[in-house]
């Protein structure tokens, strides 16, 4: 007598990624169609924010922000940009000279990557794989080495005090965040970001006929993971490793022209990105209001584009509102709120997540 | 020990025979070394050329050691070449923040010597003057600690303020900086019409607005946590060093010379002394916004007892103050200001010292940072309240 003893594989349910809109016409069509869809996100997007935060900021404080370049001051980053690319790339005698060059494009390239499986609607996303969610905090985690860099060779002592608070940052904020979404997924039953937007459409909050939003089983994990997201993203109050009133500008202090201008994009596109993840993960992604679905075909597919980029741009604002109204928190300070609140409350969160899920069914 | 030290020993070790002198440190397991950080005389955190050398251990700071003199412009000797009416546009240049408190000093020194009696009114009007230029000192550095700290607004918030006042003193003043309103004998011109009633409506505004700085700084829990008890100074070891101002009564000590030893008319009017609780970075800043609201108060009485009458006298064409000495001290925005003045008889001083409050407050900065994070070093700096170029002179 045999048995037969089956393959784990077939046993989990079968992942079918979800056919994406940019899969036409051959292979390099698509992965041309693919290529511009990052490149916008991670070019253009970015500029939309960083223009909201200049305005934003502005009014916020009693100015008016940009008002000479492009109706309304719109076209200022992109000034910025070209004056970027005209100044002198300075290199320090001391620096170590390839590892100061490499360091801005690892934090850049980490971010390009992300944008990858980051749906904006419905078969609007470059690839939707079975493991995104992880995928997406695996990379751009990595962001994280190539400030380590810039710290370290920059020969500066400000750099190196800001790159080794950014590695301390780190362990501070990545659990939490880690755990956060890990709930999420739970909740979900799937990794695929295309998936839990799609569970959080199709599942009912109490019966009710309005859709289950994760942010409102899970408000807590929301704010943790959203305050976890400021300290990857060195946004204030968490932005110690720039710390401008004490390091100078921390590990950027010794960059200049393009690179600098690389570190700057990937702070602006880090924080779409994290807030895309947000939208993603907790507010029913390009659903316009719980319970509310788009319509079908091309209209649909750009009304979930701009409601997913409104509620973006809507938690851009937030971080911006963020840097505005708070000091800088200390290194030691973020590290106790960490491990005495965040954690603690993640797991707490995580918890109560699978209960619910045993007892939902 | 100093980058260089370590280098030196490292050197001394490579000699023939000799393996590398390494120090170690704890119980031998890590190798560390002491880290010097020169924070200056260009750095954000400064705001001015003062340079302060932190000797650390990772980000705690072992020793601290002030460097000044970057930007000293020799006023004391450039005194002894201007005549009594010139001195006035000299001295509002060293603290370039309380301009008319300065020139304020260096009258009171010279008519004391002249014996002079100073018109009622230009003494209530010096005194307007000098309260709302507390004022704008107190509102920059209300701007420039909260920056410090990471917080950007408040400085957009003070600054919104401080166009209001320096407008109204521009329309008596003509300066927005450098007022040169002061002359021996009185003030060099009368109030414009309505100035009056346009102190009023501004000092009226000027309060409505100081609950944001509570709400917006003091009442913020991030800005608690990085201020409470960070760089407490106890009374005694203030005094020891001289440290006065906003800085001392933050110590809980109520010595404003103001009070204790009244000039012009403050002897007539209630002048009330705010003070902290144990000197630390949150005190020095709440008793900052404290003294705001005391100088609307000084403000809103001076407008009750302003008298009419003349404002200046007339001058010989040459001011000469007669052969001898005397000290005069003012409570300047940042703390008690000095003047010695020497005459020997002629058309200028032969010596003017100056005891500026700056010079004496970086004193304590050694002592403050002394053990403290990089970041508590910076609030600290932050704190204790001083311009370079008082410090400088």
């Amino acid at each position: 007598m045999t048995t037969v003893i089956a393959p784990v594989a077939t046993l989990l349910p079968v992942f079918a990624p979800a056919e994406s809109l940019l899969d036409t016409g051959g292979t390099v069509v698509s992965l041309l169609l693919k290529i511009a869809f990052i490149t916008v996100m991670f070019l253009v997007v970015p500029l939309v924010g960083g223009y909201l935060e200049h305005k934003g900021m502005a009014r916020l404080q009693n100015r008016r922000g940009p008002v000479e370049a492009g109706p309304a001051g719109s076209l200022q980053l992109v000034a910025d940009g070209i004056k970027f690319i005209q100044k002198e790339d300075i290199i320090p005698g001391a620096a170590d000279r390839k590892v100061f060059a490499m360091a801005p494009a690892i934090g850049l390239v980490a971010t390009l990557l992300s944008f990858a499986v980051i749906p904006l609607a419905p078969g609007l996303f470059a690839l939707d794989l079975e493991l995104g969610l992880f995928y997406v905090l695996a990379i751009s985690s990595v962001g994280v080495l190539g400030i380590m860099m810039a710290g370290w060779a920059s020969a500066n002592k400000f750099s190196l005090i800001g790159g080794l608070r950014a590695a301390a940052q780190l362990i501070a904020y990545e659990l939490p965040l880690i755990l956060v979404a890990v709930a999420v997924a739970l909740q979900a039953g799937t990794l695929s970001l295309v998936g839990i937007v799609e569970a959080q459409q199709s599942s009912e909050l109490f019966g009710t006929g309005i859709s289950m939003w994760y942010v409102f089983p899970q408000a807590l994990g929301f704010g943790i993971f959203f305050l976890a997201a400021l300290a990857e993203l060195s946004r204030p109050p968490f932005d110690m490793p720039i710390g401008d009133s004490e390091l100078v500008f921390g590990y950027i202090t010794e960059y200049s022209g393009i690179k600098f201008a690389m570190f700057l994009l990937t702070e602006y596109a880090g924080m779409i990105l994290m807030s895309g993840l947000t939208v993603v993960l907790f507010l029913g992604g390009w659903q316009p209001l719980p319970g509310l679905d788009l319509p079908d075909g091309a209209l649909g597919v750009l009304l979930g584009a701009g409601v997913t980029l409104g509620k973006i741009m809507l938690l851009v604002f937030v971080m911006i509102w963020v840097r505005v109204a708070y000091p800088r928190l200390r290194e030691d300070q973020l590290q106790r709120i960490s491990w005495t609140v965040l954690v603690p409350l993640s797991l707490v969160n995580l918890a109560v997540v699978a209960v619910g899920k045993v007892v939902a069914g | 020990m100093s980058d260089l030290d370590v280098r030196e020993q490292l050197l001394q070790g490579t000699a023939p025979g000799e393996g590398l002198a390494i120090e170690l440190v704890g119980d031998g397991d890590l190798v560390t070394a002491d880290m010097s950080l020169s924070i200056g005389p260009a750095h954000p955190a400064t705001h001015g050329v003062f340079r302060v050398v932190f000797e650390m251990d990772g980000e705690r700071i072992l020793r601290a050691k002030p460097v000044i003199g970057y930007m000293h412009r020799g006023f004391e000797k450039l005194a002894e070449y201007r005549d009594y009416r010139q001195i006035m546009a000299l001295v509002n240049r060293h603290d370039w923040l309380s301009g008319f408190s300065n020139e304020l000093g260096v009258a009171l020194a010279v008519e004391q010597m002249l014996e002079m009696e100073v018109p009622e009114r230009a003494q209530w009007i010096r005194m307007l003057m000098a309260e709302w230029n507390r004022i704008l000192n107190h509102l920059m550095f209300i701007g420039s600690f909260a920056l410090e700290l990471g917080a950007i607004t408040p400085m957009f918030y003070a600054f919104r303020e401080r166009e209001d006042i320096q407008h109204l003193m521009e329309s008596a003043t003509g300066g927005r900086l450098h007022f040169t309103y002061n002359q021996v004998g009185g003030v060099k011109i009368d109030l414009p019409r309505g100035f009056l009633a346009e102190s009023a409506r501004v000092s009226k505004l000027t309060r409505s607005r100081m609950p944001d700085y509570d709400d917006l700084v003091l009442g913020n829990e991030i800005f608690r946590g990085r201020t409470v008890d960070i760089g407490p100074l106890p009374t005694d070891v203030a005094l020891s060093l001289g440290v006065t101002g906003p800085a001392l009564h933050a110590t809980g000590l109520a010595e404003d010379s103001r009070v204790t030893e009244p000039y012009l008319k403050y002897g007539d009017i209630d002048v009330e002394v705010p003070v902290g609780r144990n000197g630390d970075a949150y005190d020095r800043f709440a008793v900052l916004l404290g003294r705001i609201r005391v100088s609307l108060d000084i403000i809103d009485q001076i407008h009750d007892h302003m008298t009419s009458g003349p404002v200046n006298q007339k001058l010989p064409k040459m001011v000469k103050a007669p052969e001898g000495a005397t000290y005069v001290r003012t409570e300047n925005p940042l703390g008690q200001l000095g003047y010695w003045l020497e005459s020997d008889g002629g058309r200028t001083p032969w010596r003017l010292k100056m005891r500026t409050p700056s010079f004496s407050n970086v004193q304590a900065i050694p002592y403050l940072v002394q053990g403290q994070l990089l970041p508590d070093a910076i609030s600290i700096l932050g704190s204790v309240f001083f311009v370079v170029g008082d410090i400088d002179r």
